[in-house]
């Protein structure tokens, strides 16, 4: 009998106590966990989630009448909607009214109003400045009186319309559709269908910018990946350089190349290759070149990554095996590089489809991506609704191409350093 | 060396594209320094003259005050939180652990545009807008998921039976990261830390949302200079900025050797 | 050590952040239309009214847009005075957000031009959208009518215009043959706004739209775009400054207008703003400006301290005036919006 096998009471014992021990220790592991990740989670929350989440809650949003004009809205809710209004319904409109232009809150509403159809803003804020206390006749009479447009079933399916608590309005106008008299669904006029047509021509940008960045960057990785480390970093800081710099500074520099008596027209023109200067910058040649730029050394880093961990033999067995090199490519490093194709891939493909600065800089008016369209109603128009709703569209499509990154690469591989 | 013409080949096609990265920052350069006011090459003599101008410039000066605090603030916020959850996460189950690496890096991924709007309409009603602070906030959240990028290499390979020893032997989880941990991912912290900074310091959609003009950034003013007349006085700026990506460049790839070093990994 | 750093100077950072934070310690923001006309402001009012005063003035720079004042007047107080077209003046004034000016405090509404009053605007100068081309570029023939600038056989190349509706519309029309006299006329009928579109429509692939003032004489300096349309100061300015021969087609008819200064509804300001507007509008100021870049003053008291040599350069001066057409500011009040609408639907496409 030696002490290792002491007896079994003693030996159970100190077990239990080991368990325990184990047992709170990774309960104090799990606690310390949640710990450390929640103040990050928690931020994230509020300063990135919870914003995301109003964003979405606003292309559905449609408070503009309830708050304007509470009690209007409440009977606009319960009324029929068969030719105009009931005289009670348009005089508590009237005072409504009123009281909003008195209060300068109208124009709000007028806008709401106005993404119906273009026009309603000033049917609206003049019928507010001009209404008087007390009707000339019925209130029928005094409305058609300011403006015979209140008698058309237009504006009251609109107004019906913004008594909703919601609205699919900017959704449905995001995919150039909207509703008809009867409420159903269609096209709407092909001089107003842009949104589809935009949302194409961002995939349509970002699929070549994804493609003209596996062209580059793949023998450029094969290169580096086959080079001692000694040389590839050196060779990997001029790729890591760009991606330090400021997309600004970027821009600017595309912009003084590109131009039409820029240094590349300038040598183009002296090797006689052309004899006009070429228009490169301000559309759709200047969008490519320079996002093409920007995001290449997002697909040249995790080729590298996959393809550094590639080992020679499996080639060189090929080749002693008696395959030409190219076939040893082909057939065996090629598919090998495949984790590092689709990862580098979907994430230029995700970050080109949110691009804006660059387009903007050195694009014309038909380059615009997605992301302009949202700046451009939040800051130019405040049409909220619309700036929410292609915002939604956007976000749709970068979730899903986040997921399928997240489950075909994994989110481990998402570094960008 | 099969390959010798198809070794050429490939040697051109990388060079070039590595030309095709680097060059285009560096024309800027000879630009900035041109004596005229024309941005073409060739140029009529070398001054300083519109550095000199920059540097005169208040406007500049107020921008890359604003930018360096901005920056500032956001990256001590992101290196905070955004180590603390890399850490957490290291030690986190593997099932909730890959869900919520998700969610912490999400703001990598989502078009800037879209958390710019989202939180315009938010701060609308906090009263945080045109406000550096605010911007700061922001900013911070698209910092941090680089910290937890980088904190998380140094990681990768980590011991962690290092926290466990600690932790079972009693250290409370304050002391296991400050005397086991944070030795270790220090140079992925400051790294991560120099990421969040640039990302805040070149950050422009955000920016254009939240401030007005009491708060312009230098991206802001570069984007509305490119915008309205690129001139030597934006290249000469530009030229500095590009330094200074090169000097955290540097900075970073240091560190990550650093950390190799530490960790017993060659390089 | 790096992680006393760290916290030191996060801390500072956080507290600089916060004090350069909310509203409170804002100045007085004046908003203007950037690039050398804002430099010359700059010369001829803003600093004069810094030293006459000793109060802060923060400035800053728009490319209009009714949307884009609205989107300030939702958000909190960032801009006061800003200056705006008349068809912003006018849809800003009914919808509230701009203030009413005391015209008592302005030196009263007889001193200026009668175009040039407004419940919440003071008219601050007279403008011009003309067609610019670069005198170095076009020895012997010169484009000489907007039939010219539609013209890419006989002028090939890039041109550029102002991106939106206004002016561009008009130039079209123009350049379809519609005597001056008659655009307004002809762009009420839907039969003449489509005629317009469609002349556009006819040279969209050779167009470049700006929306910086600031932008034509670039374009032009840059050679990226064989002619322009553009703000007349900026071309005489460009031609001053940095010794271009930018030439203006004034033969070929051009759209002049007033801009306004107006107070911002949501501005803390509005007394500060009105003191600055004031001093603005003094005959002094606007004689100046028109010295330093050639736009023409409201006041009538002014007129006579502009420097003869820069007369003809300001547009509805005798020199220029056959050619000249003025904004008609009651249509585009009313088709401003749908028209832009319409006119970002057909850009986008």
């Amino acid at each position: 009998m030696t002490a290792a096998t002491a007896h079994p009471a003693v030996s159970h014992l100190a077990a239990t106590a080991l368990r325990r021990h184990v047992r709170r220790s990774g309960r104090r592991r799990r606690l310390a966990a949640v710990g450390l990740t929640l103040p990050l989670v928690a931020y994230l929350l509020v300063f990135f989630v919870l914003p995301i989440l109003g964003m979405l809650r606003l292309s559905v949003a449609n408070d503009e009448l309830a708050t304007t004009l509470p009690e209007t809205t409440a009977l606009l809710r319960a009324w029929s909607g068969e030719g105009m209004p009931p005289e009670d319904v348009l005089a508590v409109l009237a005072r409504e009214m009123r009281a909003a232009h008195a209060a300068r809150t109208l124009a709000r509403l007028a806008k709401r109003l106005n993404v119906e159809s273009a026009g309603f803003r000033t049917l609206v804020l003049a019928t507010g400045r001009n209404l008087p206390e007390t009707p000339a006749g019925s209130w029928t009479e005094t409305f058609l009186a300011l403006d015979p447009e209140w008698g058309k079933p237009a504006i009251w399916g609109a107004l019906r319309r913004a008594a909703a608590p919601w609205t699919d309005l900017y959704l449905l106008a995001a995919l150039d559709l909207e509703r008809g008299e009867q409420g159903e669904i269609r096209r709407v006029a092909p001089e107003r269908a842009i949104y589809l047509g935009i949302l194409g021509r961002t995939l349509w940008i970002s699929f070549l910018v994804t493609a003209a960045c596996l062209v580059l960057a793949y023998p450029l990785a094969y290169l580096l990946a086959g080079l001692p480390e000694r040389y590839a970093n050196p060779l990997l800081i001029l790729v890591l350089l760009p991606f330090w710099t400021s997309l600004l500074v970027r821009s600017a520099a595309w912009i003084v190349l590109l131009q039409r008596e820029g240094p590349i027209n300038q040598i183009l023109q002296g090797l006689r290759l052309v004899d006009q200067p070429l228009q490169l910058v301000f559309n759709r040649a200047g969008v490519l070149i320079a996002m093409t730029h920007v995001l290449l050394p997002f697909m040249v880093l995790p080729l590298y990554s996959v393809m550094r961990n590639i080992h020679p033999s499996y080639v060189r067995a090929a080749i002693s095996l008696g395959a030409s090199p190219w076939l040893a490519f082909r057939r065996i490093f090629l598919p090998l590089s495949v984790p590092g194709i689709a990862a580098g891939c979907l994430l230029v493909f995700i970050l080109a489809i949110g691009y804006y600065i660059t387009p903007a800089l050195l694009g014309g008016a038909d380059d615009q991506m997605i992301s302009w369209f949202v700046a451009f109603f939040t800051l130019q128009t405040v049409n909220w609704g619309m700036a929410a709703a292609l915002g939604t569209l956007l976000f749709a499509v970068t979730l899903a191409l986040y997921a399928l990154f997240a489950r075909v690469v994994g989110v481990d591989r998402l570094r960008l350093g | 060396m099969h390959l010798a013409p198809g070794r050429f080949v490939l040697w051109s096609w990388a060079i070039l594209v590595l030309a095709f990265l680097v060059l285009p920052l560096f024309v800027i350069v000879p630009l900035s320094l041109s004596s005229g006011a024309f941005l073409s090459f060739p140029l009529p003599g070398l001054s300083l003259r519109w550095y000199r101008e920059l540097w005169q410039s208040e406007l500049w000066w107020r921008a890359f005050v604003n930018s360096v605090v901005v920056g500032t603030a956001a990256m001590v916020i992101a290196t905070v939180l955004g180590t603390a959850a890399a850490i957490g996460l290291e030690l986190a189950d593997f099932r909730f652990r890959r869900l919520l690496t998700g969610l912490l890096l999400s703001p990598m991924v989502v078009p800037v545009v879209i958390v710019a709007t989202g939180v315009y309409f938010f701060y609308l009603r906090l009263g945080l807008t045109g406000s550096l602070l605010g911007l700061a906030l922001a900013h911070a959240a698209l910092g941090a998921p680089f910290v937890v990028v980088t904190v998380s290499a140094t990681l990768a390979g980590f011991d962690r039976n290092l926290v466990r020893a600690g932790l079972s032997l009693g250290a409370g989880p304050w002391t296991v990261f400050r005397r086991i941990v944070l030795p270790l991912v220090a140079p992925g912290v400051v790294s991560g830390a120099l990421f969040a900074f640039a990302t805040s310091f070149d950050e422009l959609v955000v920016a254009m949302f939240l401030t007005g003009p009491g708060q312009r950034t230098l991206p802001r003013q570069m984007f509305d200079g490119i915008r309205e007349n690129i001139s030597p006085t934006i290249l000469a700026a530009a030229t500095l900025l590009v330094l200074l990506a090169v000097a955290l460049l540097f900075a970073a790839e240091g560190l990550r050797r650093r950390s190799l070093q530490l960790r017993g990994i060659r390089d | 050590m790096q992680l006393r750093h760290l916290a030191l100077s996060g801390a500072l950072g956080l507290a600089l952040a916060a004090a350069g934070g909310p509203a409170d310690g804002r100045d007085l923001t004046v908003v203007s239309w950037g690039g050398s006309y804002q430099d010359a402001q700059r010369q001829a009012v803003f600093e004069p009214y810094k030293r006459a005063t000793g109060k802060a003035l923060v400035e800053d720079s728009w490319n209009g847009g009714i949307g884009a004042l609205r989107a300030k007047a939702e958000g909190p107080a960032t801009w006061d005075v800003v200056q705006v077209e008349t068809d912003e003046l006018v849809l800003g004034c009914e919808e509230g957000i701009l203030v009413p000016l005391d015209w008592a405090k302005l030196g009263g509404k007889d001193r200026y031009l009668p175009e040039a009053v407004h419940e919440c605007g003071v008219g601050n100068i007279i403008w011009a959208t003309v067609l610019a081309y670069d005198g170095d570029r076009f020895k012997d023939n010169p484009p000489k009518s907007w039939a010219d600038f539609f013209d890419t056989k006989k002028y090939p190349g890039k041109r550029a215009l102002r991106r939106g509706p206004r002016q561009a519309l008009e130039f079209a029309l123009l350049a379809d043959g519609v005597p001056l006299d008659q655009v307004y006329k002809v762009l009420r009928t839907e039969e003449g706004v489509q005629r317009a579109f469609a002349k556009l429509d006819s040279i969209k692939g050779d167009l470049v739209w700006w929306e910086a003032g600031a932008q034509p004489p670039q374009l032009l300096a840059s050679g990226e775009v064989v002619m322009t349309s553009a703000y007349n100061g900026r071309i005489s300015a460009a031609n001053r400054n940095e010794g271009r021969h930018f030439r203006i087609a004034w033969e070929a008819g051009y759209v002049y207008q007033i801009d306004s200064w107006v107070i911002l509804a949501n501005s803390d300001k509005k007394e500060e703003a009105l003191d600055f507007i004031a001093f603005a509008s003094q005959p002094q100021q606007q004689a100046k400006l028109a010295e330093l870049i050639p736009y023409g003053p409201t006041r009538v008291d002014a007129a006579e301290l502009i420097p003869e040599a820069v007369r003809n350069d300001i547009p509805g001066t005798p020199g220029n005036r056959a050619y000249g057409l003025f904004f008609d500011r009651d249509f585009w009040v009313d088709q401003v919006e749908k028209l832009t609408e319409r006119f970002n639907a057909w850009a986008a496409q």
